[in-house]
């Protein structure tokens, strides 16, 4: 008795240490200047969308969202174009230098990606893609793909190959096989980890601030405005970073163990 | 010869391996030439860059950052591990809560401190309302550098501490439970259960999630930048400002080469050292 | 239906080679076992003639054209796969259906086969329900069906029984074996379960290190195995091994050690003097050794050891001198640990290998 309620109280108090900064930033984005400013008040007594208004309409964030989303997109599809194939031969052939090359790409995981950001900028400029969102995503897609390559192969391994060949022996060719039986099997994993991806690009901050200038996506416009704004463009902004993101999970959450733990390796 | 060996896979391997030297590879190097182009010669931007001083309080910042931030987190993520694996009733529901700021960007989570601990953020608030102070304490600014530095830290430790938290658990998941069960037959204590057997199989799990968080930990930047700026600068901090402010792009690169170098050395260091010892266990 | 036949077909995985020169012929309509340890080859050489395996060199014909080149789709044939492989994201209905779908057969066509091949593998209430929903023996019911609709050239069956509880994998055993008499499919059938092979197969090829040991009816493989891997991998418990010498004595020649002596059979005085050697391995199979005396009998007495009581048999390890020699008699004989007992071998089931080559000599 005495163990189920110190496991609650345990269970309680860490839930609430997570989740109160997030519940608060929320509250904060919500809350009318005038509440805010008020030491007595703690808690708003009534709540404001003018915030998020403002943030979305006057500062430009409505913008930057649109250029998160675009280059999150572009990256997804570009690194699953890419990587995907990499990943299935990863699983489903022997080769030489296989492990070489799963070793490599496990190691680009703890490169620090940022450091590419500079030369990239300088290259940029010289071909004429400097400040635009395909160059950003052209970047995140070199720190997305490692992770797609090794989360697609562990995908594909968990699905047993003699799916793939019972389709070969009963009339498709090779890659009919993959698209056919394999593709629609791992689809639920492979949109979680394109959520995860997606994770990925939208929370990445330093490359996309180097890169551009005026087409910011959305964490590099806060970071480059956020010191010189009024503390509830702060708060509206961290909520608007945050939401998705912890939506997304949910939907994942399914994955989460076996993403990270394949992400971090 | 019908059966000469197979190219596919190399095939399919080519737009990945193309993309990363593209990418990857070539920034990676373009990154030494411009560190190590200057006016005044090869080394020209690294004298400049000891020369100032500010480099070596740079370093320091994130050593001290990393070096306080990681044993904490990963203190804090066996705890949570342990407990959430004893799996009571719910348990799924506080693993969710607990993973949430994996989601979260350092961005967001800097903001999120930021709600708190600013001088109109709910801790003033609470401590004016109950009559505790009667000014609000300032955490940020560059008179208040000792609080940065610690605010910084604790929102280090919430955002990345899950990261360490679900490596671990996915660690503690792997260990068979008939171990324990059998030492639990052989009369062990809670705590030689833990010593003797749930650590040494976790050992993997948990090098692991140290060598990715300190590597992490090293390249801090959002959280730092949005909180004190360049009030406790960072060696990503300092790429980021000699690039965007002074647009030079060559000391910038002998920043990040830094970070690169520190985050090999670390590499190396946790594989050479950590590595062995693991293996006499197994 | 058509005939198979390979020739040297070798199979090199970088260094290991998996199938060292195969040469085989299985005749039309014939139900074919590759039996053999685990890593012997068996299903190495299975998925080369399916076509998921390219061979290193040789030829694989069916009915005398060449198929070592074409991909898997262009073989006619189909396969049984260990986990069954049916597709998870179909009904069974679609799973049977697929096959023919990929072929862009008939709408009308498709029905009528597949309501024909669900009636035979009596799973016409199972159409309509996935994969998951299903027990380990309906799913292999599934995978059979979808592997016969087409009526394919030849059939392929990778260790289909090996996943069901033992008393399903009897049953399964007659079904499958019925069912191939029924439609005349050539059929390869790989197993490590020779009682799955003996009981199934109108010929055994048993394999070995990527090499067919022997190629024979089971009456052959049993009776006269033609070295002593096939001996002592065929039979349980296995054949007795005894390493004796060839000696003359007044005339006739026996076989000694140093604890025992065998006068040779008259059905290998022939074989024997032929060979140059003078040792040789023995082989006496379990139930061969009796308790009572019969014809072609040869006495020895020794003292029981272990007996395992089966049931239906009693297995009696019994020890000539230091020599262990195990039978197989009835259960209603009770013997006692210690006991000594004379029992019987009967010398014209002996077998004589040469311990260089393992050859049988006779």
């Amino acid at each position: 008795m005495l163990k189920k309620f110190l496991i609650g109280f345990v269970a309680v108090i860490v839930s609430l240490w997570f989740l109160t900064p997030v519940v608060l930033i929320v509250i904060a984005s919500l809350t009318p200047s005038s509440d805010f400013y008020d030491p007595q008040k703690l808690f708003p007594t009534k709540l404001t969308l003018d915030h998020l208004y403002k943030l979305f309409v006057v500062l430009d964030g409505w913008k930057a969202t649109l250029n998160s989303l675009e280059v999150a997109g572009i990256s997804i599809g570009l690194s699953f174009l890419v990587g995907l194939p990499a990943g299935f031969a990863l699983t489903r052939y022997v080769f030489p230098g296989k492990n070489a090359f799963r070793l490599s790409i496990l190691l680009t995981r703890s490169f620090p990606v940022m450091i590419i950001a500079v030369p990239l900028l300088v290259l940029y400029i010289r071909i004429g893609i400097s400040d635009t969102l395909l160059g950003v995503a052209l970047a995140h897609t070199s720190m997305i793909l490692p992770f797609v390559v090794l989360i697609t192969s562990s995908i594909l391994s968990g699905i047993s190959v003699e799916y793939e060949e019972a389709g070969m022996i009963f009339g498709l060719s090779r890659f009919g096989a993959f698209a056919k039986i394999t593709l629609p099997l791992a689809l639920p994993g492979l949109a979680a980890s394109a959520i995860f991806a997606f994770i990925m690009s939208w929370n990445e901050v330093f490359i996309a601030s180097v890169l551009t200038l005026i087409n910011r996506t959305l964490p590099a416009h806060i970071l480059n405005t956020a010191m010189t704004s009024p503390d509830y463009f702060k708060f509206a902004a961290g909520t608007v970073m945050a939401l998705p993101a912890m939506v997304f999970i949910f939907f994942t959450r399914k994955y989460l163990m076996s993403m990270w733990g394949i992400s971090l390796k | 010869m019908v059966y000469r060996k197979d190219i596919i896979p190399f095939l399919l391997l080519l737009p990945t391996l193309a993309y990363l030297v593209l990418f990857l590879g070539y920034p990676l190097v373009q990154t030494f030439i411009l560190a190590f182009t200057s006016d005044k010669g090869a080394f020209g931007n690294f004298q400049q860059l000891i020369s100032t001083g500010e480099f070596w309080k740079t370093l320091k910042n994130t050593l001290l950052i990393t070096g306080v931030v990681v044993p904490l987190q990963l203190v804090l993520a066996l705890l949570l591990a342990l407990f959430v694996n004893m799996r009571f009733r719910g348990y799924t529901i506080v693993l969710y809560i607990i993973s949430i700021p994996l989601a979260l960007s350092d961005v967001s989570a800097a903001l999120m401190s930021y709600s708190i601990f600013a001088p109109m953020g709910y801790l003033n608030k609470l401590l004016l309302k109950l009559d505790i102070i009667q000014y609000p304490i300032y955490f940020f600014g560059f008179m208040f550098k000792t609080r940065e530095f610690w605010v910084i830290v604790l929102t280090e430790v919430w955002r990345a501490t899950p990261l360490v938290f679900v490596i671990i658990l996915a660690g503690l998941q792997a260990v068979n439970k008939e171990y324990l069960e059998a030492a639990d037959i052989f009369g062990f204590s809670a705590w030689q259960k833990f010593r003797k057997i749930i650590l040494p199989i976790l050992k993997p799990s948990i090098l692991s999630a140290l060598l990715i968080r300190t590597i992490f930990a090293f390249q801090i930047f959002g959280v730092v930048w949005l909180l004190a700026g360049r009030d406790i600068p960072i060696l990503a901090g300092e790429a980021f400002y000699w690039q965007t402010e002074v647009n030079n792009a060559h000391m910038a690169s002998a920043y990040a080469l830094i970070i690169a170098l520190v985050s090999l050395i670390i590499s190396w260091a946790y594989l050479t050292f950590l590595k062995p010892a693991q293996g006499s266990t197994a | 239906m058509a005939q198979v036949r390979l020739e040297n077909v070798k199979k090199y995985f970088g260094h290991v080679k998996a199938l060292d020169g195969i040469d085989l012929v299985v005749e039309d309509q014939k139900f074919v076992v590759l039996l053999g340890p685990s890593g012997c080859g068996k299903t190495t050489l299975l998925r080369c003639i399916s076509g998921l395996e390219k061979v290193t060199d040789g030829r694989i014909y069916f009915d005398g054209e060449d198929v070592t080149g074409l991909p898997p789709r262009n073989r006619n044939i189909s396969m049984v796969f260990q986990s069954y492989a049916v597709w998870p994201h179909m009904k069974v209905y679609e799973n049977i259906a697929y096959p023919m779908k990929i072929k862009k057969y008939e709408k009308s066509e498709i029905e009528k086969r597949v309501e024909w091949a669900a009636r035979l593998l009596n799973i016409h209430e199972l159409l309509d329900r996935y994969p998951a929903q299903l027990s380990g023996g309906q799913r292999q019911r599934v995978a059979v069906a979808r592997a016969i609709v087409l009526e394919p050239a030849v059939l392929l069956m990778d260790e289909p029984l090996s996943n069901l509880d033992a008393l399903l994998r009897v049953m399964m055993r007659s079904e499958l074996k019925k069912l191939q008499e029924r439609l005349g499919t050539t059929t390869i059938y790989v197993t490590h379960d020779q009682v799955e092979a003996m009981t199934m197969g109108d010929m055994i090829a048993v394999m070995n290190a990527g090499k067919i040991q022997q190629y024979g009816t089971p009456e052959e493989i049993y009776h006269k195995p033609a070295n002593l891997f096939v001996a002592g991998f065929i039979g349980s418990p296995r054949m007795n091994f005894l390493e004796m010498e060839v000696q003359s004595k007044d005339g006739a020649v026996i076989f000694n050690s140093e604890t025992l002596e065998i006068d040779c059979p008259k059905h290998l005085l022939d074989k024997i003097r032929d060979f140059s050697q003078n040792r040789v391995v023995l082989g006496i199979r379990p139930e061969h050794i009796h308790l009572s005396r019969v014809e072609s009998a040869y006495p020895l007495k020794g003292e029981v050891y272990f007996t395992e009581r089966l049931g239906s048999d009693t297995i009696v390890h019994f020890k000539v001198n230091e020599v262990r020699i195990v039978a197989k008699i009835p259960s209603d004989v009770i013997l006692r640990e210690g006991e000594r007992v004379e029992f019987f071998l009967d010398l014209s089931k002996l077998h004589v290998f040469d311990p260089e080559t393992g050859r049988n000599l006779g």
